[in-house]
Order: structure tokens, then C-alpha cells, then sequence
């Protein structure tokens, strides 16, 4: 008989092969089971097994509100989708991580997205801020990276094939501003701007292109700075615009706080530009007017590809089905709403058409020039995946309401409030 | 450029008193504990989403409200130190009330988007966007009253601090607990009330921030704590007054900067600091010199 240490050693040894034994069975049937939901395989096609989509969105943080908004928006397409058959005969399932408006963290989440949860296909966050460095990620695993909210050159910059922006690039969503100002007689253009840009990715841009086509125009810049985006950082810039006396201002915001807090400060200084159009806040509906009050907001500007009274048939079947599910008004509806469905819209009508969950073919189907329908608009993308076909919109809130005034000669464009009334009138 | 200057020193000198009711409990909590409240940020927005609802809801004035809010927050400054403070023990204590302070952060914050959703929020009042013309500028209304309520909130705490039975407690502890303790003060309880106080005075400052910021969300603790910190620590950790010096000279060093590069105003607000520490070292009112007293 053994000695019981003999003995003892002896079983360990057996649990330990045996142990080891059921891990490697495990990791086989784990790798036999990613290699069917890889990026180029995305899901398999012998089963309905749902096509799982990731996303890492802003659910805290800085862009929490339109990180929210876009949850929604991803969340609402897919079950509109679902509630058509799904994709290929297959139901789609959202997998939305939180990334907590951290550049870091949304590089992290797309590689769970793809590495653990095996995503087959991945969506946009929200900003670019967060867009360039997730983008890298998919690109580096193969997968197609369709957004709505990554339209910042340094997006493009990195010129990478797989990224897509179902909306307009950011650097011309002022164009049908300039061109109205230039429209005007000479007598009637604003004779002097302020160009205060938020240190953001997708505010600069804009604002910066649209004062070198202002400045030819003749329209004397008095101030322009770029400010560090924080709450608390907002005030003193906002004093030394006022303290220009310009004429128009020309806000590179990216959220309501900062449009707020200027407004607060004009109307403290008694400076009431007589243009005043932000490159983002305005467009987030009753989230905008709640702030700054709805008699501040009238006469105030803002960019955008989409409003909830779009002529566009998709819009129209959008907004009715939203507000069916969800309640409320269409004018409530937030811009960053259709940005995420039509995100969703193109990816859909590029599997369908490949007939596969194949991110490759994906990319290339959608670099082929082919003119996409979104509730957006048109969708067709260049070599950067850039989305030219994408139409800018100036709004302007007025009286309560939230309407669309340029392009001027646009059949859905109403007269422009100009110049802007005093604040709270 | 001269009419410029004069405005940003009015505005700095006010706009440090709504920092100073931010920063004045913060350095309040360490003067007596000797833990850094990293949660003091977000204190500050439950103190603005408590006079948001007080005002939207229930049309309560801002300024009353705090009748309301202060006593509301110092209870919760005494539920945070009994829950979390009170229990740390021993020699790392001080870092790892950092930690349990995040932690609070954490949890304050998830439950403000729970309540209130990410969507911004303001205060509002009549007063709130009104200014007066001095000198050739506008000074605002609410930056005036909340300067007001900043000298008469730090005075208060002082008349408490030095001029009270418990406020010689609260300085025998700031100054040797050991020694506070052998000679009969209840460590413990002063501990605790001060904790309270220094949420309590929060309120108002979470009140001043609101009114003053355009908007806040439950995330905007994060961009406040860093600008506290660098404030009690150039006014002088533990030093009421130094708070409110501290962060008068910090935004109106901010201000002027910012005429010529708001990106470089931000950059010399922690410059300052790191200037003034290098002359003195225990900051403008160190605990040195609070202590002499």
C-alpha cells in the first residue's frame, strides 16, 4: 500500500490533469465558437442566430445626453428592424457599452465588442473626440465602422478605408450661412463677427472656415479665441465677446451648457448680437429651450441635417413610428435620434444588398459609390467616407418652434428671423 | 484695453466668491480630518439639483431655499462621515479616504442621473441675468449676491470656528486630536459635525454654482474639483479665510489672462499656484498660521 503523501500527491495530480484537461476542451469549443461570429464570418450564416451590433456610447460623461439620445436611436432602429423580420431573416441585438465620454475607454470597449462579445458588426460612438480613436480599433480587427457622429476632419485624417459617416462632414455644416450672408446686400451684411470655438475636434473646424469665407467677405473679425471646454471656463470668453460689440457671433459649441452659458453672459452684458447661430446645442429640442428659456432661444442658429419636419418619406415613417413607441411631440425629437437611425439604415441596406454579415464585403460595397437612402437624406460616401450627398440645414428657433430657414430657395425653408430680437422678446 | 482690465478684476473678485462657497467646506473637512473630500465636486451639484428643485418645483427662491438646502445637506454630510469617514482606521486612513470619497463621488453621481437623466439644467430667477452698470461695465446681480453670501458664510464659520465652545473643540482637534481627546473633547462627534458643516456650506455653494454656470448635469463635479483643490491649496489647507482669498485671487488671475488667451488663462490658474507654493508652502493662510491663532 502507498504512503498516504504518495497517495495524496496522486490525487492532486489526477484533479490537476483533469482540471487542465476540461480547460483545454473549453478553450477549443470557445474558439470554435468565435471563429463563427468573426469579423469577416459575423455570425455565420447556417443558423437565426441574432447579428449582435456593439457600440460604445457616452452614457456618462460630457456627451451623456447625446450618448443617451443615440442609445435610443440605435435601440429604436433595431427593434423598427426586428419588427420587419430582422436583417437576412436574422433579429439584430444592440450591444451598447458605456465609455463614459473617455477617448480611452471607448478604445477598450470596441475591443471587447469585437474580442469578447463578438459583435459581428460595430456602430459609432458619439463626437469625434471619441470616433477617431474608435475607429482605429475596428479598423485594426476588419470591421466596417459606420457612425453618425464622427464627422471632424481629424476623423478623416487618419484615413482609414472602413469608416463611415452616414451624416455631413462637419467642416461645411456653416456653408448655407455664409452663403446667406453673402446673399445679403452689402448694406445688410453683418459688418463685424466674433468667432469663440470650444477646444473640440468638431467645433473648430466650422467655425474657422466660416470666418475665412466671412473675413473675404469683408466682415471685420473682433474676436476670435479658442476656450477650454469646461463649464467653469466659460464665462470670461464669453464676457470679452460682449465686450466686442460684434454684430454676429459665430459659436463653435458642442453641447447646451456652453450655448447657455453665452447667452447668459450676453444677456448680463446687454449684448444682443443681431446674428447668433452655435454649431451644436440648439438642436437638442426642449433640452435646449428648458436652459436658456424659449423666449432667449427665438432667433437663435444652428446647423443640421435633419429636423423632425423633414419632407423625406423615411423621416416622416420614422418620426410617426417614434412617437407612436415612445410618446411625446415630433418637435421634441432629438437630431442625434436620426443620426443613429440612419446609421442603422445604411448598415442595413448594405447586408441585405451583400447578402452576408461580412464586414469586407461591407467595406467595399459601400466605397462603391452607391447612393444609399437614410432618413437623413441621401448617403453616398468618398474614398474617406465622407458622406457628400448629405445636404446642410440652418434652423432657427422662432416663437417656440424650431424651423428650417436655409438654404433659402429649400422648399421646407421658412423666412429667416434676422436680425435676432432682444433676448426674452 | 484699460475698460477690459477693470472688468475682469471685478469679475474675478466676484466670481471668487462663488468658488470661495464651493471651496470653504472642502478646507473646512481637512483642517479638522485631514482627508481631502474628492467628492466635494459633486456635492456641489447635489447642492444645485437640491435648489433646482426647490425653485422649479415648489417656486421657492434660490436664496430661501438654502434655509431648506443646508440643513438638507448637512444631514447628508453626517450620514456620508458616519457610513464612510468614520469607519477608516489607522495609518492609512488619509489615502484611503481619498478612495472612499470617490467612491461617494461614484455613487452621488450615479444617482443624480437616475433621478435627473443627463439632460443639462439651470436655475432660474429674475436676478439671475440682471447686471448694473458700474464704472462703464455691468456687474451682475447674482455674482454680487453670492459674493455677499460667501463673506457672510465665512465670517459665520470664523464667529463658529473662534468664538464658540464647539468651535475650540473643532481647533483642538484640528490641532492635536490626541491631546483633544485626553482632555475630554469627543473627537468623534466634532469629527462629524464638521463634516456636516462643511456639506452643509456646499449648499450654498451648489446654489451659487447653478445660478452662475448656465447649466449643469450630473457630470459637472468633474471639471470643479480640480479648480477646489488648487484653491485650498494656495488659500492654505484648513484656512477658512484663506478660501476665500485663495479663490478671489485664482479667478481674477484667471480673468485677466484670459483677455489675451482663454486656453492660457486656464494654464496660469495652476501656474499661480504652483508660483505661490514655491514663496510659501503651507499656501497664503497655512495651517501654521492657522493654528498661531
Amino acid at each position: 500500500m502507498r504512503p498516504k503523501r504518495s497517495r495524496r500527491k496522486s490525487g492532486v495530480r489526477f484533479l490537476s490533469v483533469s482540471a487542465t484537461t476540461a480547460a483545454a476542451a473549453a478553450l477549443v469549443v470557445g474558439c470554435s465558437s468565435s471563429s463563427s461570429t468573426s469579423g469577416s464570418g459575423g455570425g455565420g450564416g447556417t443558423t437565426k442566430s441574432p447579428i449582435v451590433i456593439g457600440a460604445s456610447l457616452s452614457l456618462t460623461g460630457d456627451f451623456s445626453a447625446d450618448g443617451q439620445a443615440y442609445q435610443q436611436g440605435y435601440q429604436f432602429w433595431a427593434s423598427q428592424v426586428n419588427a420587419n423580420g430582422g436583417i437576412l431573416g436574422r433579429k439584430v441585438q444592440m450591444k451598447i457599452l458605456n465609455d463614459n465620454s473617455s477617448p480611452t475607454q471607448v478604445v477598450t470597449n470596441y475591443q471587447t465588442l469585437i474580442n469578447s462579445d463578438h459583435a459581428a458588426l460595430t456602430f459609432g460612438p458619439f463626437s469625434s473626440l471619441l470616433t477617431a480613436p474608435a475607429s482605429s480599433v475596428a479598423h485594426r480587427y476588419g470591421y466596417a465602422f459606420i457612425e453618425g457622429a464622427g464627422g471632424a476632419t481629424s476623423v478623416f485624417a487618419q484615413k482609414l478605408n472602413n469608416v463611415f459617416d452616414v451624416s455631413l462632414p462637419v467642416a461645411n455644416e456653416l456653408d448655407p450661412f455664409t452663403a446667406w450672408i453673402k446673399s445679403l446686400p452689402a448694406g445688410q451684411r453683418p459688418a463685424s463677427a466674433a468667432y469663440p470655438m470650444a477646444n473640440d475636434p468638431f467645433a473648430s473646424p466650422q467655425v474657422q472656415r466660416t470666418q475665412s469665407l466671412l473675413t473675404a467677405l469683408g466682415v471685420t473679425t473682433k474676436y476670435s479665441n479658442i476656450f477650454p471646454e469646461e463649464v467653469a471656463a466659460y464665462k470670461a470668453p464669453a464676457d470679452d465677446v460682449a465686450a466686442t460689440k460684434a454684430q454676429a457671433v459665430v459659436l463653435g459649441s458642442t453641447d447646451v451648457p456652453t450655448v447657455s452659458a453665452f447667452m447668459s453672459a450676453f444677456e448680463q452684458q446687454h449684448y444682443n448680437p443681431t446674428i447668433f447661430i452655435a454649431a451644436a446645442g440648439p438642436d437638442q429640442g426642449s433640452a435646449f429651450t428648458s436652459a436658456v428659456g424659449v423666449k432667449n432661444a427665438n432667433g437663435v442658429m444652428v446647423p443640421n441635417a435633419w429636423y423632425p419636419g423633414s419632407t423625406n418619406p423615411l423621416s416622416q415613417a420614422m418620426v410617426k413610428a417614434y412617437v407612436a413607441k415612445y410618446g411625446g411631440s415630433a418637435s421634441n425629437i432629438n437630431a442625434d435620434i436620426a443620426e443613429a437611425y440612419s446609421v442603422g439604415e445604411v448598415a442595413d441596406q448594405g447586408l441585405t444588398h451583400i447578402g452576408s454579415v461580412d464586414n469586407a464585403k461591407l467595406i467595399s460595397y459601400l466605397h462603391s459609390g452607391v447612393t444609399l437612402t437614410s432618413v437623413q437624406g441621401p448617403v453616398k460616401f468618398n474614398s474617406l467616407g465622407e458622406n457628400l450627398s448629405a445636404t446642410a440645414y440652418i434652423f432657427q428657433w422662432q416663437n417656440g418652434k424650431f424651423v428650417q430657414v436655409l438654404p433659402a430657395a429649400d422648399s421646407g425653408s421658412v423666412k429667416i428671423l434676422y436680425p435676432k430680437p432682444n433676448w426674452g422678446s | 484695453m484699460a475698460h477690459q482690465i477693470y472688468s475682469a478684476i471685478a469679475d474675478g473678485i466676484l466670481g471668487g466668491g462663488v468658488y470661495a462657497l464651493m471651496a470653504v467646506g472642502l478646507t473646512l473637512i481637512f483642517g479638522v480630518l485631514d482627508i481631502i473630500n474628492i467628492a466635494q465636486g459633486i456635492l456641489v451639484i447635489v447642492g444645485g439639483y437640491l435648489s433646482y428643485v426647490l425653485s422649479v418645483h415648489l417656486h421657492i427662491d434660490l436664496f430661501l431655499g438654502l434655509l431648506i438646502t443646508i440643513p438638507a445637506m448637512f444631514v447628508l454630510g453626517l450620514i456620508i462621515h458616519t457610513a464612510v469617514i468614520r469607519p477608516l482606521r489607522g495609518s492609512e486612513r488619509t489615502s484611503m479616504s481619498l478612495l472612499a470619497c470617490f467612491a461617494v463621488a461614484i455613487i452621488l453621481e450615479g444617482a443624480l442621473y437616475w433621478i435627473f437623466g443627463p439632460n443639462v439644467v439651470t436655475l432660474s430667477a429674475s436676478y439671475i441675468n440682471a447686471s448694473i452698470k458700474v464704472a462703464g461695465f455691468y456687474i451682475n446681480d447674482i455674482y454680487v449676491y453670492c459674493f455677499l453670501l460667501a463673506v457672510v458664510l465665512v465670517a459665520a464659520i470664523y464667529l463658529l470656528l473662534y468664538r464658540s465652545k464647539f468651535g475650540r473643540g473643532v481647533r483642538a482637534t484640528m490641532q492635536d486630536a490626541t491631546a483633544a481627546r485626553l482632555i475630554g473633547i469627543d473627537v468623534n462627534r466634532v469629527a462629524a459635525l464638521t463634516f456636516g458643516i462643511g456639506v452643509a456650506v456646499t449648499a450654498a455653494g451648489g446654489m451659487a454654482y447653478g445660478a452662475t454656470s448656465g447649466g449643469f448635469s450630473p457630470n459637472s463635479g468633474y471639471d470643479l474639483i480640480s479648480r477646489l483643490l488648487a484653491i485650498i491649496i494656495l488659500g492654505g489647507l484648513g484656512s477658512i479665510g484663506g478660501a476665500l482669498v485663495g479663490a478671489i485671487f485664482m479667478i481674477t488671475v484667471e480673468s485677466l489672462v484670459d483677455i489675451w488667451s482663454p486656453n492660457w488663462a486656464i494654464v496660469v490658474f495652476y501656474a499661480a499656484l504652483v508660483i505661490v507654493l514655491t514663496v510659501r508652502p503651507s499656501g497664503l493662510f497655512g495651517r501654521r498660521a492657522v493654528r498661531a491663532q
